[in-house]
């Protein structure tokens, strides 16, 4: 009897498990999403494994102040040209330009699925009007409306998250309103509507969670893409402003040519920070789109 | 194919409505307005209430818009407020310098993505497949910004073999041939970057597109007869796999602009994006929205005209 049971469930694999597998399988994935949990544990504890203040003037143990120093013993990636650890900032920028990120595609996530979910599952002019007008705001290049509308606040850290954040929603809300689409026909959804429940009801318990798998991939890219933005925003002067450091205006110093050439401690390792984060979120999201699609197993 | 295309033009056109509704909006939003940046501050209240009339700054926000709307339809944008120039024109003077660039970049970045589409689908798993597969995540996964700096920093400043940035050399009067050949030597870096900052989309479009036709039964055929490999590919994969390929072209051109802006203002390039950036400076709203509206149509029409091309070309498209 036990060992019946114990068959079964070998035969009827959950598909989290398989998906986990597939995952699993996907070599670059796999090490990307460990740098990526590296990435965010050195963002988290960013005070303990900063060497300097970021802020500030850094004082090495020897009493050794630095300006546009190159990278030595004391300071790892060199200082800056007020005389702070590039290291200290790469580590706190990081914090920063994760934060924007997962902040940005969490909210474009979330308003593209509410829109989404009701677009797909009303139907008619409600669906009408919110894809004309989805497809109006993708019809900007997002970077000129997203710079455009950062020139009519007070740059920080929330805009920049606001701004990136209610732009991008629109790839979410097309994928959302399809699944919702497909589902609408789907049996258990059928049933729901016979039982009478009401259409929130069916669309928070029935239709998002089944939506969950393409929008989890949806959202990946989302946090790659939000990335690239802040730094892009920063970069320009629009972003993240100093003191506070992010990746993107830790970049900014490097449009002057003399610090381009001579001093490449100081916008190399941010740019490859932002290029290896990237690079680790799209191969995840990547290994995530093979995993929970079933079609290519 | 006929009715495809009228509705599709339909579409547009209401989404280009809305896309002005949109771009009048945020213009309002805009802290401010025309008047308290362009007059004096010393002039009375009355005087000022008076002008704000005349142009039409008291009435309603609808009336505002369809008067906006008007004058756009025909062709007035509005005038900048840093120096009452006209957007239009400020507009078409600098769009020479970005179609050049948009345009060498685009012919690159499509036959690129051609080649190494059609490669790797022809031969998946090799080498060059995974070396594509590499570009493009490279390619989607590298900020412009930093790519274009690592050009800069390597090949104008340390090999001296391209200038570091600009649209000609100006200290030489120029002419003939050797100003083409200046001309690309300023193009070869920022094409680069917006090359393979785009192509990465389209490889693996590309790549599918390819893989699914060399799939197809006519395929079987042709190789059952004895064609050779490499007209199997170029007649009968390529050809039936170039046409999902014209479409993106619509979807890749919004990006291709968003990427136009930051190497435009790293390469010091006279074009659209660094005037936006420009105006996003100097809080310059009407220009920086006139740019967003042009871009926005310019956008539009392609993508129109992407899917009229395919509806042409292939008789199985039916709308819908």
């Amino acid at each position: 009897m036990s060992s019946l049971s114990a068959s079964s469930t070998v035969k009827t694999k959950k598909p989290r498990n398989r998906a986990l597998k597939h995952f699993m399988n996907h070599r670059l994935a796999v090490i990307s999403g460990v740098l990526l949990v590296l990435l965010v544990i050195t963002a988290i504890f960013a005070p303990y494994l900063a060497p300097y203040d970021p802020y500030d003037l850094a004082m090495s143990d020897t009493g050794m102040i630095a300006f546009e120093a190159p990278p030595s013993k004391e300071f790892l990636l060199g200082t800056d040209g007020i005389g702070r650890d590039v290291l200290s900032r790469l580590i706190y920028g990081g914090r920063i330009s994760l934060t924007i990120g997962l902040v940005s595609a969490t909210i474009s996530i979330v308003v593209g699925s509410i829109l989404g979910v009701i677009a797909g599952f009303y139907g008619r002019w409600f669906d009408t009007i919110l894809s004309r007008f989805a497809d109006a705001v993708s019809t900007f290049p997002a970077l000129f409306l997203i710079l455009t509308v950062s020139s009519f606040v007070r740059p920080s850290i929330f805009n920049v998250m606001a701004i990136i954040g209610l732009l991008s929603w629109m790839p979410t809300f097309r994928l959302m309103r399809a699944e919702v689409l497909r589902l609408r026909a789907v049996d258990f959804v059928e049933s729901a509507h016979a039982l009478g429940a009401r259409g929130t009801r069916i669309m928070a318990l029935h239709l998002l969670p089944n939506a969950v798998a393409p929008i989890i991939v949806q959202a990946t890219l989302g946090v790659a893409e939000a990335i690239l933005t802040e730094s892009a925003l920063s970069f320009l002067g629009l972003g993240v402003q100093q003191p506070i450091a992010s990746w993107g205006n830790m970049l900014a110093d490097a449009r002057n040519l003399t610090v381009l050439q001579s001093q490449p401690w100081l916008w190399l390792p941010p740019g490859a920070a932002i290029f290896l984060t990237v690079l680790s979120i799209n191969f995840m999201g990547d290994g995530l789109r093979d995993a929970i699609n079933p079609k290519k197993a | 194919m006929l009715p495809f295309i009228t509705r599709r033009l339909i579409q547009s056109g209401i989404v280009l409505i809305v896309v002005t509704f949109l771009s009048f909006l945020i213009m309002n939003l805009a802290p401010g307005n025309a008047m308290q940046t362009f007059i004096n501050p010393r002039i009375p209240p009355a005087e000022l209430a008076a002008a704000e009339k005349a142009l039409g700054l008291d009435q309603p926000a609808p009336v505002q818009y369809f008067r906006w709307f008007r004058a756009l339809l025909q062709g007035n944008l509005g005038y900048s407020i840093k120096n009452g120039q006209s957007v239009t024109s400020l507009i078409l003077s600098r769009l020479g310098p970005t179609l050049l660039l948009m345009g060498s970049a685009f012919t690159f970045m499509f036959l690129l993505a051609l080649i190494l589409g059609v490669i790797s689908a022809a031969r998946p798993y090799s080498f060059l497949d995974y070396f594509s597969t590499g570009i493009a995540f490279a390619g989607i996964s590298i900020p412009g910004f930093f790519f274009a700096l690592t050009l800069i920093y390597v090949f104008a400043v340390k090999l001296h073999w391209f200038p570091t940035s600009g649209l000609q050399t100006y200290q030489q009067e120029l002419s003939g041939l050797s100003l083409i050949i200046d001309r690309a030597m300023h193009l070869v870096l920022p094409v680069t970057v917006l090359t393979l900052t785009g192509v990465a989309e389209l490889v693996r479009h590309v790549r599918s597109a390819v893989t699914e036709a060399l799939s197809q039964d006519y395929v079987r055929t042709a190789k059952g007869k004895g064609v050779s490999e490499g007209n199997v590919l170029r007649k009968h994969a390529l050809r039936n796999s170039w046409l999902p390929i014209i479409t993106l072209i619509g979807v890749a051109l919004p990006r291709f602009f968003s990427g136009s802006v930051i190497v435009e203002v790293i390469f010091a390039w006279p074009g659209m994006g660094r005037l936006l950036v420009d105006s996003v400076f100097a809080r310059d709203y009407p220009v920086a929205m006139g740019i967003n509206l042009f871009a926005a149509v310019l956008v539009l029409l392609g993508s129109l005209l992407a899917d009229s091309l395919y509806a042409v070309a292939d008789p199985r498209v039916k709308y819908e």
